[in-house]
């Protein structure tokens, strides 16, 4: 994958969280993402893993604070931008334009007040000004049809619509302006494992299909594992290893990676680190 | 839009960040205490408390307030610290008085009023059923018992109100809001795990409620208990300054009352009716900022974060 | 030895919207055996009653229809008798930080059910034995912990301290509700395998709920899979899982990742040495015994 060319490249960066004591979330980490690459982001929690992509996003807030390093986004144009240089008008122009954000509760920032048919319109109101009421909507539908939901349901306010649909929805809106890069952050975690495995195939085909790159944030390493082109494993605000999905499976350098491995006993596979058997062979368990 | 729905989802997100990244806050009594020593707390407590103080110990130490004299109206003099009433009376030593009277009329109430809306809130949500059904309604009709009318009723009907019956009729008619309050929270908590794991030990109800559920509700309780003091000092200084207070006592509303029968306003005599009516602006503004201290312990959100002094050192090193 | 019976356990919640009433079938006659020393896994999506079936054994919640039986009487649901029951029945749940009052310390949730069951009688035997049972679950020293406040844990901590108080009236069954779902990945195992040493050694009969298929296939002996409020299939775990019968659970053991079906881990493996293949490099183990 690194032949590619890159479409984001993280130099050192380092968030702090301010406070009583100063935490520091992230430490140093340099990530270079592909264009159309999957890079999963594994850790458990408070490894930093979302405070680095809120990072790379410019998202954070009082308290967290960058204290170092450097974000650049590689455009299509071949223009490059220094991210943590943005400023209020570029950044809000930058955000939805180039990397765009699914979040885990994202299927609950729809505004139920209004319907999807007009949360998506204003992603057009406000990035493509120019663009009319009729072809809005056109691309609204499109857009909803992409992501494999009816788009009849365009009238439909947050509430009528299942999780999956929802964050369905929001990848719609995350594809709105057809992003070079996505960050995912969790997106699938609050869903049951049938509706998650339908939304990582609609992801897969639609990387498929536009191309984009995504940074995938989870817990949930063998997920990932399928799904990535590239794993990056996180602990402490560093990352410990990074590698091909293959070489992090087969190969694990890293003692936590192989522990984080082995703490996702196998579906149909053997039995791993896990000492209860089956009643048969409980006498021979080890303890 | 978009852009503000966005950053509203990151909002909602960090919180989520700041969660993972950080021990979880923490929310025991002594975490809830350290956070509640606000420079707003402080502030509050010390005018408080200093109220309250002139109100138990001021009466000690000052004139017999309603002894007559015949200099009649005077301004403030080494005699007298705050001059007289009309007939003489020493405004000092009715001040010292009326807060004593204030504060007892606003703190019996606040009692009277958390026991009666602990008793229908958190027991009528506890248990469930029939009885919250019952409950409820009945404090959504006291609710909508507007207070005044029913003391001017009350009124009509006893020549000699005594200070007592003014309480009573405040804690009957306050106490339906912070019932709802209180049982909106309760049916919150006893679906928590923490209270289910108890009943599954074998927990009887009663200390289920005292133990596991009270303590939880504590700062909402407080919270009412500020509130409600407030609130009964400002009404009672309303009914006795419309002439329909308890007869024969001391407040900061009879007081007033008789500065404005007394037209102290039209001779100018501001040192009669001004300390009462500073002292309620200053307990309220006291009690006020007790109160918002202990939502901001009770509801985090309302914290604002600020940015610690030293960014600018840290961004340019 | 007390065998725990489940027949034909059916709940329904009456839902009130406006004026209209609808009623949900939650479970729909769900029937099993807990017998001591067995674990039985009930899987299911959120939604699927599973929790309810939890909540009904350990009477939070009363059934519509059906019998909770404890050695084939039927359980009592108040007085005395609902005290018996809960010595033998005990639940832990699935949120450690919720299942802790914060406001109490660690102390307080194992001393309560020692003195409310007459375990041990005394402020020191009561502490004493709190201690034991925090010992019990791998917190030692238990001096250590028992003066601290939930919120001083971390999650795996909680969640023994929640099994701790869980054993401490000697249960003979014990309902496991999503014990790890909430936990840290990498220490999930401790815990699931921290039940399994104390089923062995306590004999319990566990009702292991969760939503998880892959821990339910190496963590119990029986397994029911729930849907829609019905026990869509059972058996052992390796003939459900391996080879599903009812279309819900063929949906899902194929939507649940797992890196060594995947075609392209088939086709890199060859380039790897075999030593260490991903979820299986564990060397002290016997090999191929599931």
């Amino acid at each position: 994958m690194s032949e590619k060319t890159p479409v984001l490249s993280v130099r050192s960066l380092s968030v702090d969280y301010l406070g009583d004591r100063t935490v520091h979330a992230v430490r140093d980490v340099s990530l270079v993402v592909g264009r159309g690459e999957i890079v999963g982001l594994a850790g458990e929690s408070g490894c930093g893993k979302s405070t680095f992509a809120y990072g790379v996003n410019q998202l954070l807030r009082p308290p967290a604070l960058i204290t170092g390093g450097e974000v650049v986004f590689h455009d299509r144009s071949g223009q490059d931008i220094n991210v943590l240089e943005l400023e209020k008008k570029d950044l809000r122009a930058y955000r939805w334009d180039k990397v765009s954000m699914v979040f885990q509760g994202a299927m609950n920032s729809l505004n139920p007040v209004t319907s999807i048919r007009s949360q998506m319109a204003d992603v057009f109101t406000t990035h493509r000004p120019d663009m009319s009421r009729k072809d809005r909507l056109a691309r609204s539908r499109e857009l909803l049809e992409l992501v494999g939901v009816d788009p009849g349901r365009l009238g439909s306010y947050a509430h009528e619509l299942s999780g999956g649909m929802r964050q369905r929805v929001m990848i719609a809106m995350a594809l709105a302006l057809n992003p070079q890069l996505m960050i995912m952050d969790e997106p699938t975690t609050a869903l049951d494992v049938v509706v998650q495995r339908e939304i990582l195939t609609e992801i897969m085909r639609l990387r498929e299909e536009l191309g984009f790159a995504v940074i995938f944030i989870t817990h949930d390493l063998p997920m990932l594992l399928e799904i990535s082109d590239r794993i990056a494993i996180m602990r402490a605000g560093q990352i410990l290893e990074l590698g091909t999905a293959e070489d992090i499976y087969f190969d694990a350098q890293n003692d936590y990676t192989r522990k984080l491995l082995t703490s996702f006993p196998s579906l149909t596979g053997e039995r791993g680190d896990f000492i209860r058997g089956s009643a048969s062979d409980r006498e021979t368990a080890v303890i | 839009m978009t852009s503000e729905i966005i950053n509203d989802s990151s909002a909602i997100r960090e919180e989520g960040v700041d969660d993972l990244i950080r021990p979880r806050e923490p929310t025991s009594s002594d975490g809830r205490l350290k956070r509640l020593l606000t420079k707003k707390f402080i502030i509050g407590a010390v005018v408080v408390l200093a109220i309250v103080l002139f109100g138990v110990v001021g009466p000690f130490f000052s004139q017999d307030p309603r002894a007559i004299n015949n200099i009649g109206l005077t301004p403030p003099s080494s005699q007298h610290l705050l001059g007289t009433t009309q007939i003489g009376a020493d405004i000092l030593a009715q001040l010292a008085y009326s807060t004593r009277g204030s504060l007892i009329v606003g703190v019996s109430v606040a009692a009277l009023t958390l026991f009666l809306s602990a008793f229908f809130g958190i027991l009528g949500a506890y248990i469930g059923g029939v009885v919250d059904d019952a409950f409820s309604l009945f404090t959504n009709v006291m609710l909508v018992i507007p207070g005044l009318p029913l003391v001017i009723v009350i009124a009509s009907y006893i020549q000699n109100k005594s200070v007592f019956l003014v309480i009573i009729v405040l804690a009957l008619t306050g106490w339906a809001a912070g019932a709802r309050v209180l049982r909106s929270q309760t049916l919150s908590v006893r679906n928590r795990d923490y209270v289910l794991a108890s009943r599954v030990s074998g927990e009887k109800t009663w200390r289920v409620i005292a133990v596991e559920i009270l303590p939880n509700l504590l700062p909402v309780m407080s919270s009412g208990f500020v509130f409600s003091t407030l609130g009964a000092i400002l009404a009672e200084a309303g009914l006795s300054f419309v002439g329909i207070g308890a007869t024969g006592a001391l407040t900061w509303g009879t007081m007033l009352s008789d500065a404005s029968n007394g037209q102290a306003l039209l001779f100018g005599a501001w040192w009669w009716f001004a300390p009462p009516g500073i002292l309620i602006a200053i307990l309220g503004a006291g009690l006020s900022l007790i109160n918002f201290s202990l939502d901001e312990v009770i509801n985090p959100r309302l914290r604002v974060h600020k940015m610690p002094k030293t960014e600018k050192k840290v961004t340019a090193s | 030895m007390t065998t725990l019976q489940v027949k034909n356990l059916c709940k329904d919640f009456r839902l009130r919207s406006g004026m209209k009433t609808s009623i949900l079938s939650a479970v729909k006659d769900v029937s099993f055996e807990l017998v001591p020393g067995r674990t039985i896994a009930l899987v299911g999506q959120s939604g699927s009653g599973k929790s309810t079936v939890a909540r009904m054994i350990a009477q939070l919640e009363r059934p519509t229809s059906g019998e909770i039986l404890l050695d084939g009487k039927p359980a009592a649901t108040r007085g005395g008798g609902l005290k018996r029951y809960r010595e033998e029945v005990q639940m832990v749940f699935q949120d450690p930080f919720a299942s802790l009052n914060a406001f109490h310390r660690v102390g307080h949730h194992l001393e309560r059910p020692i003195i409310l069951h007459k375990i041990a009688s005394g402020r020191e035997a009561v502490r004493a034995k709190a201690i034991e049972l925090l010992e019990r679950v791998q917190l030692t020293p238990g001096e250590d912990y028992i003066d601290r406040r939930p919120h001083e844990l971390s999650g795996g901590q909680r969640q023994r301290v929640a099994i701790a108080r869980a054993l401490a009236p000697s249960p003979s069954v014990l309902i496991a509700d999503e014990p790890v779902s909430m936990l840290d990945v990498s220490i999930r195992l401790g815990v699931l395998n921290l039940l399994a040493d104390l089923q062995r050694s306590e004999n319990l009969g566990v009702l292991y709920i969760t939503h998880d298929l892959a821990t339910a296939r190496h963590f119990s002996d029986h397994l029911m899979v729930m849907y829609k409020g019905e026990v869509v299939e059972e058996g052992t775990p390796d003939d459900v899982i391996l080879h599903p019968q009812a279309e819900f659970t063929r949906k899902l053991t194929m939507a649940a990742p797992e890196p060594a079906r995947n075609e392209r881990f088939l086709r890199a493996a060859k380039n790897y040495p075999p030593r260490t293949q991903g979820s299986t490099a564990v060397e002290d183990q016997p090999r191929g015994v599931a």
